[in-house]
């Protein structure tokens, strides 16, 4: 009887902790959508989206975050191509070929990596990273698209390696053996049966990779250089969103129209990482493949 | 929400201290960035004389500052400019009532880089460049580089003044660049013969090279008689007349002694008062 009455309540009390967490996401979620939808009683949806001035403290203000949105998605982008290679690279060589010894340090190294505060990547991007670039390609400035796209590559290679490497390590051993025991080498083995075979958990890698990247703020603040305007190149300052709203999130008179157009912005870059976060799980979901070979 | 979570850090740290401390009186100062390191250096040498004071100094911008004031989690608000007329009207309708201390006078020097040739911009030709109008350093005496300009962010005190004294408020070019601090603009500039950049004079050090104003060098004298176009006064917001603490610390920023320590942080003194 008490054993039973015990089991029921560590039930529920589970439950509850479950369901708080939830809870406060959909509280956080309801107060992004309530302090950022007045904006469109100022400017249509449209014009927010698109409009190519982001003039938010200026008489008459102007909020249009388009520049913003492109400085995000090039810098996401050309993160992707920088860390794409080098995650899956190495997390092939970590699951795949490297020594038990080599695969212990560098797995606890790239750990390592991820637990590096952002601040402190920022910091060597601004400091020694810019000047560098600057100088060595004769640049007008080294605070610009590729600075901070290396920057939050170095970021995203932690998250897309190790998630790489447990869906690799998931598929099945005798996937491989049956590959090798058609003389397949060890190249042919890991291009045309390990990684098809992850294929579902690589992506989902890439793609929470790609999230982590877009939504990352201290980096793209301190090294994208902060030009509110769409760039001509590679090598011009970007504003991507996130710097965009801690910049300027201290200063926004509570409740006026800066102050929503910034949460609006915060909806915005909720609905791209949302998107991510969706397709990775459809992903994962639509291509699982059988057996005991699922992440 | 990391905001929020500093809130609540910073709440609970301070009732942790308060129930210590219980009859220490506190103060606590926010605001401009500008003023921080007048703010700073005066508290210390406050603190030293009067070691029971409890007061906590924190940055984050003008607006931060009176946003603070207004909402009661500060007792004196930092500002770089003079309190808006929205910021009254909000005043008004919460019951405070903001009153206004000059403690010192800034200058907002352009600074380049040492390699850089020009010596002098006229506020007009600053204006242009910060407008997107002059894009290369040819076109203002120098040599045939791209200008790369350098801005605050919209949340500086700075950026407001530059806003009102040279660029007329105008809108300053999307293309410009934004740094969130003044020694982020510095350490740009120091390495970038490219850019053009502008800082409170407290910020000035060896490593950027400060350009004249339509001819005349930025420094306390021509600041003070206001010959040097782009300075501005320093404020510290108080709700109504300061009173215990409070008055006593803004006593010792005005006194000579804390005129002093804001000499020394390049700032202007104010001239003494009979």
């Amino acid at each position: 009887m008490t054993s039973r009455v015990r089991e029921i309540i560590i039930k529920n009390l589970f439950a509850f902790l479950a369901f708080i967490s939830v809870l406060l996401l959909g509280l956080i979620v309801l107060f992004l959508f309530r302090e950022g939808l007045p904006i469109f009683k100022q400017i249509s949806v449209a014009r927010f989206l698109f409009g190519s001035a982001w003039y938010p403290t200026y008489n008459p203000p102007e909020y249009g975050i388009w520049p913003l949105i492109v400085g995000s998605v090039i810098v996401t982008a050309l993160s992707c191509l920088i860390a794409v290679p080098f995650g899956l690279l190495s997390a092939v060589y970590i699951s795949e070929i490297a020594p038990t010894r080599i695969k212990e340090i560098l797995k606890s190294i790239i750990e390592l990596l991820a637990g590096l505060p952002s601040v402190v990547l920022g910091f060597f991007g601004m400091v020694i990273l810019a000047p560098w670039m600057q100088e060595t390609f004769d640049l007008p400035t080294g605070l610009n698209i590729v600075n901070a796209s290396l920057m939050l590559a170095v970021m995203a290679i932690p998250t897309i390696s190790s998630i790489s490497e447990d869906a690799l390590y998931a598929v099945p051993r005798e996937y491989k053996e049956a590959s090798y025991a058609l003389g397949a080498t060890k190249y042919e083995t890991i291009s045309k049966v390990a990684i098809p075979a992850a294929l579902s958990g690589i992506s989902t890698a890439v793609i929470l990779g790609m999230s982590r990247a877009i939504g990352e703020t201290m980096v793209v603040l301190m090294v994208a250089g902060g030009s509110a305007a769409i760039p001509r190149g590679i090598f011009d300052s970007v504003r991507p969103m996130p710097a965009s709203i801690a910049a300027e999130m201290g200063e926004a008179p509570f409740q006026s129209g800066h102050y929503h157009a910034l949460f609006a912005t915060g909806i915005v870059l909720f609905i791209i990482t949302l998107a991510f976060n969706l397709i990775a799980d459809y992903i994962s979901n639509r291509f699982k493949e059988e057996g005991s070979g699922t992440l | 929400m990391r905001r929020l979570f500093r809130k609540l850090l910073l709440f609970v740290l301070f009732t942790a201290l308060g129930v210590g401390a219980a009859y220490a009186e506190s103060i606590v100062i926010k605001g401009s960035t500008t003023v921080l390191p007048i703010a700073q250096v005066t508290l210390e040498a406050y603190m030293k004389a009067n070691p029971r004071a409890n007061v906590s100094l924190s940055g984050g911008g003008s607006g931060e500052g009176i946003k603070a004031l207004l909402e009661g989690s500060a007792d004196i608000a930092n500002s770089s400019r003079e309190i808006s007329k929205t910021e009254l009207d909000l005043a008004r309708t919460k019951g405070v009532q903001p009153v206004e201390t000059v403690v010192a006078i800034d200058a907002i020097v352009p600074i380049v880089n040492p390699k850089n040739r020009v010596k002098d911009l006229t506020v007009d030709q600053l204006s242009q460049i910060y407008q997107g109008k002059i894009t290369n350093w040819k076109e203002v005496g120098g040599e045939d580089l791209q200008i790369v300009v350098i801005s605050r962010d919209s949340s500086s005190g700075t950026f407001e003044a530059w806003g009102e004294m040279v660029l007329n408020k105008a809108k300053v070019s999307p293309r410009a660049q934004m740094q969130a601090s003044s020694g982020a603009i510095v350490q740009a500039v120091s390495k970038n013969r490219y850019a053009l950049g502008y800082i409170g004079m407290g910020y000035l050090d060896k490593s950027v090279k400060a350009l004249s104003v339509n001819g005349v060098q930025a420094s306390e004298k021509t600041a003070l008689s206001k010959e040097y176009p782009v300075s501005r006064s320093l404020y510290m917001y108080t709700n109504n007349q300061p009173k215990g603490e409070t008055v006593k610390f803004i006593g010792f920023v005005l006194s000579p002694a804390g005129q002093r320590l804001v000499a020394q942080e390049g700032f202007v003194p104010l001239p003494r008062r009979k």
